[in-house]
């Protein structure tokens, strides 16, 4: 049954809550206007907070109906029927939630309004103004999934539409409206993947968070309060920036595990749309801590504190608005929201440019200038070089906009991304992360003590030496391996050595005093040790697959091209630089089993879901499934099974690389293995293999009379007619009583084992029948002809094809581990900070701004800093 | 002059500098003609073509050369670019698993004597959409 309530309950749901949203954001309005901060108009904060309340439980509302619609496959639905489908986990379906467009919005949505209460309940004193913001935005955001005509203007798309409002033209349901579709289409395999149930919350969460100081900062300045936002606003800041952080890593780390451009980071525009907002907000994150410690930088961090949300708002119409096209993979489709995210990026960036410009003159200016020996100084260039990495990728992000703007106004433009995406923002990034970790060890260190040219040049020293000394071994260790080392890199290297020598050092000597001061360094040893991570990774990642003994039968450019894959034939062993590796045939993913099991002991059944065991399928002593049991599969991905031997150590591991059939992602797609070692990671994917959702091309069967003991050739292999016997009840023969069954046993020698096949040849009902067995690994079908009694003899048919095989790349990527173990650490030391930026929030009453410091006077320690 | 200044005036430099390189890396969408036309002109920079694949009546991909098992690294077709201008492209990296179903074709390279060298091809597959309705049509009616 067709049930529409509980659609129109969501999309009531979404009504309400816009509604909701536009009465709390104007009655916070109301009641914090011509008030000073902390005082608000009584009745009006009442009705703002009731609105918000309600705008939250509808929120809360609209996130259960659309779960339920997914949750209890009612397809009529046209989210439920595109997302999702009847074999989905449960925990994949929280992420068919946010696979639309809608759904992730609605997410967003869901986030601020858990943030908004935490500001009701914890910001009391700027609850009107920040809530006024708060309201404001959440009324745009809703109206992006309203779903309502307004004066012949769609303005938002619901995620409660029905099929048959989507696909109006379609004939099945011209002919009957009430059709509902037994299963959906379900959700994208690529995103069925543990770190797609995490990552887009994450995000989300951290593209919420980047709301929070923006609006404190955006009530400072309509309060007139320039100075007071900014302690509030930080734990929130540092918050978002941890969170973010993480998210965009959880990111990286999928792409490298599931994706096969051979990495964890592709400079595509959606990655870019996240990491320059995340710049930005840690660029932010220093401005607001020096204002904290020295009063100085106010206004840069109202100028970062906006931009950042502006560029999240900015982040937002890209990937949304489909401006992109071609540019991007893994954009969202385009549902022709474009007009609608362009006026909710316009109104805020009015808003927020209009109030700064109306009150840059009156925000505070601090006199003194800065010198050398001042460490603010240098946290400030740090600061700028971070804007400028962000202005960067922002600057050659937004090409397809230049065009799509061009295009409105008129003038035909033809500028595309540059064709080496790679080298062109390396040439930047890279000197942005030479400057990043140089400042961030010199600002250390100078930020905890009194710096004059003797202090200084004392404290720079040891992790100084140690820094030209960890450098040189290094720059000896990769000669050793017969590796080139160009300029640019040893100056990466050695300044990001140096970053985590004196961030180290300054750490160690902080924990003495208080563990809790030394957030900062802990997270500037992270970014550091990623540095080193991506320098060793992507600067000396190394192709094992070259194709250096193949036939290459195209002489056209044959010096400059490299060939980066292998042939690999199904049982044979080929040599790939240091390793013999060999492919050793197909398996799949059954649930309940531990590991992959062969295909070739699952019998396909009509169900593609289902299988039968052709034989007990066990791993170690448990057998999990018996002969002839029904077996669950996960149809779309078939694992090459491929053996890595090293042919020095003797070292010998296997790797599953995977095909996976994906219509949406247009049709076969390759997710790599990984094997992972403390000093470098294994990573191989299939470039190329006979589509196995293709027939195969069988030959001509040729016929064999053959008695019991004969011996003839199978394609090549040597094979035995050992026996005539009764056919077993094996799989998928569906024997009846009465039936005659029998079949013939043929072992067959391989280049590995040897193989037993078994055609068989049944008679019911006076018709014949004929099973034939197929070898996978040896390319070979049998038939079990006819028999003829009176001589004992038996007609085989044999038909061969091209044996199995797979294209192969493999990737050897060096320390990759410290660009993970880099991103724990960052985070950490994120967490720390805000811990201590809350717990001074939180204080309330400001401590004094005067410092003593360490190295001077060690005794007299407390500074409220860092 | 204070510091402030000096370090915004640099800052400033460095700006320039960036969107000179931006606009300096950025490439350009061009026909096989113009293609053709950099590359006599001894312009070896990489450009961006649009195209579609030549189909025969029955849909079949005309022109299309891939043989694993003697290179897995060429693969070559030909493209018609939006002035149905025919290019021979060779693409040294196995052939994109379903290259077939693709409709409109982008290819990044430059022009090598007489064929295109790509090393990167973005395909564009038909819209979701129209194999859902099929799917949907095939399913029971409740």
């Amino acid at each position: 049954m067709l049930n529409t309530f509980i659609g129109d309950l969501g999309h009531l749901s979404v009504i309400v809550a816009f509604v909701a949203a536009t009465v709390a954001a104007y009655s916070y309005y109301m009641a914090a206007r011509n008030q000073p901060l902390g005082e608000t108009d009584a009745s009006w904060l009442r009705i703002a907070r009731g609105s918000f309340f309600l705008h939250g439980a509808a929120v809360v509302s609209v996130v259960s109906c659309l779960f339920v619609i997914i949750y209890t496959h009612r397809y009529e639905y046209y989210y439920a029927w595109s997302h999702s489908s009847n074999h989905l986990p449960v925990y994949y379906m929280i992420s068919c939630f946010w696979e639309g467009q809608e759904g992730s919005f609605l997410l967003w949505i869901f986030w601020q309004v858990c943030l908004g209460l935490a500001i009701i309940a914890f910001n009391k004193r700027w609850e009107a103004p920040v809530m006024a913001i708060f309201a404001g935005v959440q009324l745009f955001l809703t109206s992006m999934i309203l779903g309502v005509v307004l004066l012949n203007v769609k303005v938002g798309s619901s995620p409660f539409i029905l099929l048959r409002d989507f696909l109006t033209d379609a004939p099945f349901i011209q002919s009957n409206p009430n059709f509902i579709p037994k299963d959906g289409t379900g959700l994208n395999p690529l995103l069925q993947n543990y770190w797609m149930v995490i990552h887009p919350p994450t995000l989300f969460l951290g593209f919420a968070l980047t709301l929070v100081p923006f609006a404190f900062a955006i009530a400072g300045l309509w309060k007139g309060e320039f100075t007071k936002w900014v302690k509030p606003a930080l734990p929130w800041a540092l918050f978002g920036g941890l969170v973010l952080g993480v998210g965009i890593m959880m990111g990286a780390y999928w792409a490298y595990e599931t994706l096969n451009f051979g990495g964890y980071w592709n400079w595509d525009p959606v990655e870019n749309a996240v990491y320059i907002p995340w710049l930005v907000l840690v660029a932010a994150i220093h401005g607001m801590v020096l204002w904290q410690r020295s009063k100085t930088a106010l206004r840069t961090s109202f100028v970062l504190v906006i931009t950042t949300f502006l560029l999240v708002l900015y982040a937002t119409f890209l990937t949304r608005s489909g401006v992109l096209g071609n540019a991007s993979v893994h954009s969202f489709t385009d549902l022709g929201l474009s007009g609608q995210l362009i006026i909710y990026l316009a109104a805020f960036v009015l808003l927020a440019v209009g109030l700064l410009v109306w009150r840059w003159k009156e925000i505070p200016v601090s006199e003194k200038e800065l010198t050398t020996y001042n460490s603010e100084l240098w946290v400030f260039i740090g600061a700028t070089v971070l804007c400028l990495g962000a202005f960067q990728v922002l600057v050659t992000t937004s090409i397809p906009v230049y065009n799509a703007f061009l295009g409105f106004i008129g003038i035909k433009s033809n500028l595309a991304l540059p064709a080496d995406q790679i080298a062109h923002y390396t040439k930047i990034q890279l000197w942005i992360g030479v400057f990043v970790a140089l400042l961030s060890g010199i600002a250390q260190i100078m930020w905890w003590q009194k710096n004059d040219k003797e202090s200084l040049s004392n404290s720079l020293t040891v992790p100084g030496i140690l820094t030209l000394l960890g450098a040189a071994l290094v720059i000896l260790l990769v000669q050793y391996n017969k590796l080139q080392m160009s300029a640019v890199y040893i100056v990466l290297l050695t300044t990001a050595l140096f970053g985590v020598l004196a961030n180290l050092s300054m750490v160690l000597t902080l924990i003495k005093r208080k563990v809790s001061l030394s957030g900062g360094g802990v997270a500037h040893i992270g970014i550091a040790l990623m540095l080193l991570g991506i320098l060793a990774s992507a600067g000396y990642s190394n192709i094992i697959s070259k194709n250096s003994s193949g036939l290459v039968y195209s002489k056209e450019f044959p010096e400059d091209i490299n060939r980066d894959n292998v042939l690999l034939w199904r049982n044979e062993t080929a040599r790939m630089d240091g390793y013999d590796v060999s492919y050793t045939g197909q398996y799949f993913d059954v649930p309940g089993v531990p590991n992959y099991v062969n295909k070739e002991l699952l019998f396909r059944t009509d169900d593609e879901f289902k299988a039968l065991a052709r034989a007990e399928i066990k791993q170690g002593d448990k057998v999990y499934f018996k002969a002839g049991d029904t077996v669950e599969i996960l149809p779309e991905n078939t694992y090459y099974r491929v053996e890595y031997k090293n042919k020095e150590s003797g070292e010998a591991f296997t790797l599953f690389p995977r095909a996976q059939v994906n219509e949406e992602m247009g049709g076969l797609l390759a997710s790599p293995d990984i094997k992972q070692f403390a000093s470098h990671d294994i990573y191989s994917h299939i470039s190329s293999v006979p589509d196995p959702r293709k027939e195969k091309d069988w030959s001509e069967v040729k016929e064999h009379v053959l008695s019991v003991g004969d011996t003839i050739f199978l394609n090549d292999y040597f094979a035995v007619l050992r026996a005539i016997e009764p056919a077993h009840e094996t799989a998928g023969l569906g024997l009846k009583q009465g039936d005659l069954a029998i079949q013939g046993d043929f072992v067959v020698f391989g280049e590995k084992k040897s193989y037993h096949v078994h055609p068989v040849f049944v008679v019911r009902n006076r018709l014949i029948g004929r099973v034939p067995d197929e070898v996978e690994d040896l390319g070979l079908r049998v038939s079990f002809v006819n028999v003829d009694p009176s001589n004992k003899k038996f007609t085989f048919g044999v038909s061969t094809t091209q044996k199995d095989y797979i294209i192969l790349k493999a990737v050897e990527k060096p320390f990759i581990n410290l660009l993970w173990s880099g991103t724990l650490l960052m985070a950490v030391g994120f967490g720390m900070a805000l811990v201590k930026r809350r717990r001074e929030a939180r204080a309330g009453v400001a401590l004094p701004n005067t410092s003593t410091p360490l190295k001077a006077q060690p005794s007299k320690a407390s500074r409220q800093v860092a | 002059m204070k510091k402030s200044h000096i370090l915004a005036i640099a800052v400033i430099a460095l700006a320039i500098g960036i969107i000179m390189s931006a606009a300096g890396d950025a490439s350009v969408y061009v026909s096989f003609r113009e293609a053709r036309e950099r590359a006599a002109d001894g312009n070896l920079t990489k450009v961006h073509v649009v195209g579609r694949l030549p189909r025969d009546g029955r849909k079949n991909i005309l022109g299309l050369e891939y043989n694993p098992t003697l290179d897995p690294n060429y693969f070559a077709f030909t493209l018609v670019d939006t002035n149905r201008i025919a290019q021979r492209v060779i693409y040294f990296n196995p052939k994109p698993q379903d290259f077939d179903k693709s409709e409109q074709v982008v290819i990044t390279g430059a022009m090598r004597n007489d064929v295109f060298v790509a090393d990167k091809i973005l395909l564009k597959c038909p819209s979701k959409y129209v194999e859902k309705d099929i799917q949907g049509a095939t399913a029971s009616v409740n």
